[in-house]
């Protein structure tokens, strides 16, 4: 009935794959040779691969263990699947064939043990890994911890030290090897506050208080931005964190208290005008609770919070 | 009279959309030209437009994938152009506004209009022929649904030309999505798009969950069901658990943004994060609707080419019931960010990493099924390898994201970004293409070229690696997703990497559309006359390329599992069919006709005509009621003319 | 060459396959209609969830508006609830009489269920003209927008079901209790009936919890 006693006796596929062996060695060469150079050139340490802080190092510590529990697993596989390709090809006449397969207990046992034991595995890594890096957990350090407060905005970061009663604006100065307890929302939509080389980022959002714990091993500066989607400004909403030594820092609040405009109702308002890639800035004093306000006005405000030249009004519906 | 629709909508000051719906317009009218000059109107309705066969169904959802795959990519090649050269100080050819919309609609249409349709497409196809039976339940419903979903992906392809589509991305959470930061009609375009076509899914849902489980051949007890049937299954209880949730969660974005409610608002007591959780409840069992019925197809295709039965068919019964279950309880993976606490993050962590496990069994059974098989290397097969391997690194990167501290510094990255692509494409796309090189010789009579079938796969595994591995890293250096411009110039080179693989990705497209041509082309040296140009081991390799509208003259008796495959091995010779009558169902314009309303009522309602939304929904009712009047849905064959149509086709009923 | 026929003579299923392990053969047209509109029932139970989930998650939200306590009438919803149930079990009736194709006592108790669907309906709507008259309208708060949401889609589910009802009176009377219209009959009766555990479901989570907070 059918003709198909063993291969499909394909011609195109003998004398063609014979003849894209040859060309295919040498590109398959220098197709490796450009992989290499990309991987190293990869290999940078930089953002995350670069940790300067604890939560950002156990974070890759994880990232680079569950890497390998699983490459224990995929590489065979992917290996396998190769191997058995090749080898089980229907013109390998060495290969050995088995018709139909019967159902064998002990290697199904086997099959689903192997990933089941995985999971085990990772199960306990993400168990403690969640608990021990939880964004809310304080940091235990010699120090105590720098409270900041942290509203995002159409498009910049404004950062409150509610403690040292000044206010910045896409620049985040903190002291090297001090806890920093971060209080976070968002004036307008949903942000991400994120400095990969810190650590965890956490989600900014209206009318809600997230909290984050971070600490800066040594002085240098760590770029941060959002990492979440919020608008035509989202790709210049970039600020530094700078962490300095706690002398610096001092001095730093003293240069910032002397200079600069307040930030009181006014000047919130005006800041919370949509305005993109804002240069860094200061404000040498800040109302009172001014964190707890922001989520009030966000709260009950009228539908927009912080109007502006940029959007029309909200149409209004017929009906509604 | 035109509620908020005005001459600005079309965006003639500026020239990148309006060439883009240029293009677009003139192409449609080019073909609609051929068509009525060629006088094939008559044709494409009797047997298109106005089919309720499950088969040109099919054909039809996997055309519209293959259509909107065009419109995904150009989204996507320009997405990689911009931010290969937006750096630094340049600032690239697309402005925040229309990258905003670039990246959203490639989104939604890669999801929504193309991977469902096509995946859709395959099972429309082929199980109905896999369970021996004649057709889905509910015919006139399967076609309601196609035309729902065309109906959605017109509507937002409208979007290119008539005003501006969401700039939200594909989620659309709010509040950026509520009025006050989306003002304008793009969230509108984008809800609606997908209401409509949701409706549609949700159909089909129901539709496929009854076949499976009460239209299958005499003898076929569920464990003799072929596994693409039960990935099916699998995926289609997901559509019709899943589906819901987001239609509700859309009707609540909508009613706020045009009725001003307060359900995810910033003020007056709104809850954002209800959104996240709502969406992700649907959006997680989705991708499981997209991957496993491609799970089926490989399943299929690893057993037919390595010539040999699927390796422990039980055990992967077992796995897909499990990840289909288990899809409803990881949801929270998605926003591990979003700072619900350890505890609830460490359960949604530990849910997601045992999902690997039947995954995992899975991609065993497939070696175990190639182990000591004779495996030969058509396209499908092709496929199969290129994914086991492919899917298997994405679904590495998956399971380290299910760490809910390892995912705080990579959530939202272009990490993420090369994950649910690396599953994506290593996963559906290359599943689809294999069930489409697979089914479409007994589809249209005639196997697809194999050279340049070979050349796209070679062409997407290389692309796919070349663009998607270097934003593995670049997410690593801390690259997030959605840049419209790039601040740090050491990322150019991997970026410059990424859009050369999205311009082989391009090449592997091309040798698709090169394939169908050349294949259509000299289709007549590649004729299946046999029905079985694969050595298949189901059903459907039993009946003719194409198959006669009635799939099977006579229900096939099924006594095991690859029943087609049984009855090769024992060589049953013909014998002289003692036929029945059979019922077929009719044509029907039902779907066409409502998906027209569709179109009509969605579009007016995103620009508030109001009397059009109300002529609309009535005209609608309408034809919901007058086709719901009618008893008269099938016609009978008799048994003679089922005798006479047999002998035609196949010259039966003659002596040997 | 022909092409190997499968085994083709139509021999009855051995009844350890036909029972319980689905080797039967494509099931009677009744059953996959029944068995199909069941299915999108429960479709539509997941999407009263998802209502259901956000009334839970914002009925504590009320903006400093009015709250449930407040704006219920607990009297209206034990009538209403009770026009509701009363029309299931008269749907009930409906449909033994037309199992018997008694076609007048069927169309009696269709009007009855249809009188009682319809009173729910206006109790319904007057309660929303009140709240909204009140200043108590769903924009007010996400608790107001939860709760319109989630008991206003049942409402409009009844709606559409009345509808549907008058509809099928008509299929009825025009072409009498035939398969087709008992089939489709049997469908409305799931809905219906659907549609009074969803009830069940509103008014205890709505109102009667409601009134706990």
């Amino acid at each position: 009935m059918h003709d198909w006693p063993c291969a499909t006796p394909d011609a195109p596929l003998g004398p063609a794959s014979n003849a894209r062996h040859r060309p295919r060695h040498s590109r398959l060469l220098r197709g490796l040779v450009v992989c290499a150079a990309v991987v190293v050139a990869s290999c940078r340490q930089v953002g995350v691969l670069d940790p300067q802080g604890p939560i950002a190092a156990q974070e890759l510590l994880l990232l680079i263990n569950s890497t390998a529990i699983m490459l224990v697993v995929v590489v065979p596989v992917v290996l396998a699947t190769l191997a058995f390709a090749w080898w089980y090809r229907s013109s390998n006449l060495r290969a050995s064939r088995s018709s139909d397969e019967s159902y064998e207990g002990r290697l199904e046992f086997v099959l689903w043990s192997i990933p089941a034991l995985i999971v085990i595995l990772l199960g306990g890594v993400i168990w403690i890994g969640s608990h021990q890096l939880d964004p809310r957990a304080p940091i235990p350090a010699n120090a105590n911890p720098l409270r900041v407060d942290v509203v995002a905005l159409d498009w910049k970061w404004l950062f409150i030290y509610p403690d040292q009663g000044i206010a910045t604006v896409n620049q985040l100065v903190v002291p090297a090897g001090t806890p920093v307890k971060f209080r976070l929302t968002s004036a307008t939509v949903m942000n991400s506050f994120f400095i990969p080389q810190l650590g965890s980022q956490i989600y900014t959002m209206g009318g809600m208080t997230t909290h984050l714990n971070l600490l800066a091993d040594k002085p240098g500066e760590y770029p941060g931005f959002s990492a979440n989607f919020s608008g035509d400004g989202f790709a210049e909403m970039r600020f530094i964190a700078k962490a300095v030594s706690a002398g610096d820092f001092n001095a730093w609040v003293t240069q910032v208290r002397a200079a600069g405009s307040a930030l009181d109702d006014a000047g919130y308002a005006a800041l919370a005008k949509p305005s993109i890639a804002v240069p860094p800035g200061t404000y040498r004093s800040v109302e009172p609770n001014m964190f707890e306000r922001v989520i009030d006005q966000t709260v009950s405000g009228s539908e927009k919070a912080g109007a502006g030249a940029a959007w029309c009004p909200p149409v209004q519906q017929a009906g509604g | 009279m035109l509620g908020r629709l005005t001459w600005a909508a079309i965006p003639l000051d500026q020239p990148l959309p309006l060439y883009a719906m240029g293009v677009v317009v003139l192409g449609i009218l080019a073909v609609l030209a051929i068509v009525t000059v060629k006088g094939w109107w008559p044709y494409l309705w009797r047997e298109w437009l106005t089919s309720v066969d499950h088969k040109r169904i099919g054909v039809m959802y996997f055309a519209l994938g293959l259509v909107m795959l065009l419109r995904g990519y150009s989204d996507a090649i320009m997405m990689r152009s911009q931010q290969a050269i937006a750096v630094g100080d340049a600032q690239g050819y697309l402005p925040p506004d229309h990258y905003d919309q670039i990246f959203s609609a490639h989104g939604t249409i890669m999801i929504f209009f193309v991977a469902m349709p096509l995946v859709i497409g395959l099972m429309n196809f082929a199980v109905p022929l896999q369970l021996g039976v004649r057709d889905v339940a509910f015919p006139v419903l399967n076609s309601v649904s196609f035309w729902l979903t065309a109906s959605g992906a017109l509507l937002i392809n409208v979007s290119l030309v008539i005003g501006s589509f969401a700039r939200t991305g594909w989620m659309g959470y709010p509040p950026l999505s509520e009025l006050a930061f989306s003002p304008d009609e793009g969230v509108d375009y984008y809800l609606w798009s997908l209401q409509i076509s949701g409706i549609g899914t949700l159909l089909t849902g129901v539709n496929f969950v009854t076949t499976i489980l009460k239209l299958r051949a005499p003898g076929m007890t569920y464990f003799r069901m072929p596994v693409f049937c039960w990935t099916a299954l699998a995926a289609n209880l997901l559509i019709v658990a899943a589906f819901p949730i987001l239609t509700a969660t859309f009707v609540m974005l909508l009613l706020d943004r045009y009725l001003g409610m307060h359900f995810f608002t910033n003020n007056a007591g709104g809850n954002q994060m209800m959104y996240v959780n709502l969406f992700w409840a649907w959006g997680h069992p989705e991708v499981y609707i997209l991957i496993l019925p491609v799970f089926g197809v490989f399943s299929e295709v690893v057993a037919t080419f390595s010539g040999k039965g699927l390796f422990s068919y039980r055990s992967m019964v077992l796995a897909t019931l499990g990840i289909c279950i288990l899809s409803f309880m990881v949801w929270l993976h998605h926003f591990f960010t979003m700072g619900a606490g350890a505890d609830v993050n460490a359960f949604f962590g530990i849910m997601s990493s045992i999902i690997a496990v039947p995954t995992g069994v899975k991609v065993f059974n497939w070696l175990f099924t190639m182990f000591r098989g004779r495996i030969v290397f058509k396209t499908p097969m092709l496929f199969a390898i290129g994914f086991i391997i492919t899917f298997v690194i994405g679904g590495l990167t998956g399971v380290l994201l299910a760490v809910p501290p390892v995912d705080f510094v990579l959530h939202n990255s272009v990490f993420l970004v090369a994950h649910f692509h690396n599953v994506i494409i290593g996963g559906v796309v290359f599943g689809v293409l294999a069930g489409y090189n697979y089914w479409f010789p007994k589809a249209f009579g005639f196997t697809l070229d194999e050279r340049f079938g070979k050349a796209s796969f070679w062409c997407w595994l290389i692309g796919f690696y070349l663009a998607f591995m270097p934003l593995y890293v670049l997410g690593l250096h801390g690259m997030t997703r959605r840049l419209q411009h790039i601040s740090d110039p050491s990322w150019q080179p991997l970026l410059l990497v990424a859009e050369l693989g999205a311009v082989v990705i391009f090449l592997g497209i091309l040798c698709q559309a090169a394939q169908l041509y050349v294949s259509i082309r000299t289709r007549e040296q590649r004729l299946d006359l046999t029905g079985d140009p694969w050595n298949g081991r189901t059903l459907e390799w039993s009946t003719s390329s194409p198959p006669p509208a009635y799939n099977f003259a006579v229900l096939p008796r099924v006594e095991t599992i690859d029943a087609f495959w049984e009855i090769k091995r024992r060589g049953l010779t013909p014998v002289e069919p003692v036929y029945e009558p059979i019922e077929m169902p009719r044509n029907s314009p039902t779907g066409f006709i409502i998906a027209f309303f569709a179109v009509v009522t969605g579009f007016a309602l995103i620009w508030f005509i109001w009397w059009i939304v109300i002529l609309g929904l009535l005209a609608a009712a309408v034809t919901v009621l007058v086709s719901g009047w009618s008893d008269t849905r099938e016609h009978e064959i008799s048994a003679t003319e089922l005798a006479r149509l047999e002998q035609a086709r196949l010259g039966l009923g003659r002596p040997a | 060459m022909t092409i190997a026929t499968i085994d083709t003579v139509p021999t009855a299923v051995p009844t350890e396959l036909a029972r319980g392990r689905g080797g039967g053969g494509p099931a009677p047209k009744r059953i996959v209609v029944a068995y199909g509109f069941w299915i999108f029932i429960l479709s539509d139970i997941v999407m009263f969830s998802g209502m259901f989930a956000a009334y839970a998650v914002l009925s504590g939200n009320t903006a400093r508006g009015p709250t449930g306590r407040e704006l219920f009438d607990l009297r209206n919803v034990f009538i209403e609830t009770m026009c509701l149930l009363f029309s299931s079990y008269t749907c009930g009736l409906g449909a033994l009489s037309a199992e018997r194709r008694q076609s007048g006592r069927f169309l009696i108790f269709a009007a009855l269920t249809f009188v009682l669907g319809a009173a729910f309906l206006v109790i319904e709507c007057s309660e929303f003209a009140g709240m909204v008259g009140k200043g108590a309208g769903p924009s007010r708060s996400g608790f107001l927008s939860s709760f319109f949401t989630l008991v206003g889609t049942h409402g409009v589910h009844v709606t559409g079901g009345l509808l549907w009802l008058i509809y099928l009176v008509a299929q009825v009377v025009a072409k009498g209790l035939r398969a087709a219209v008992l089939r489709r009959l049997l469908c409305w009766s799931l809905f219906w009936h659907a549609l009074d555990i969803v009830w069940v479901g509103v008014f205890t989570l709505v109102y009667l919890m409601g009134d706990f907070r």
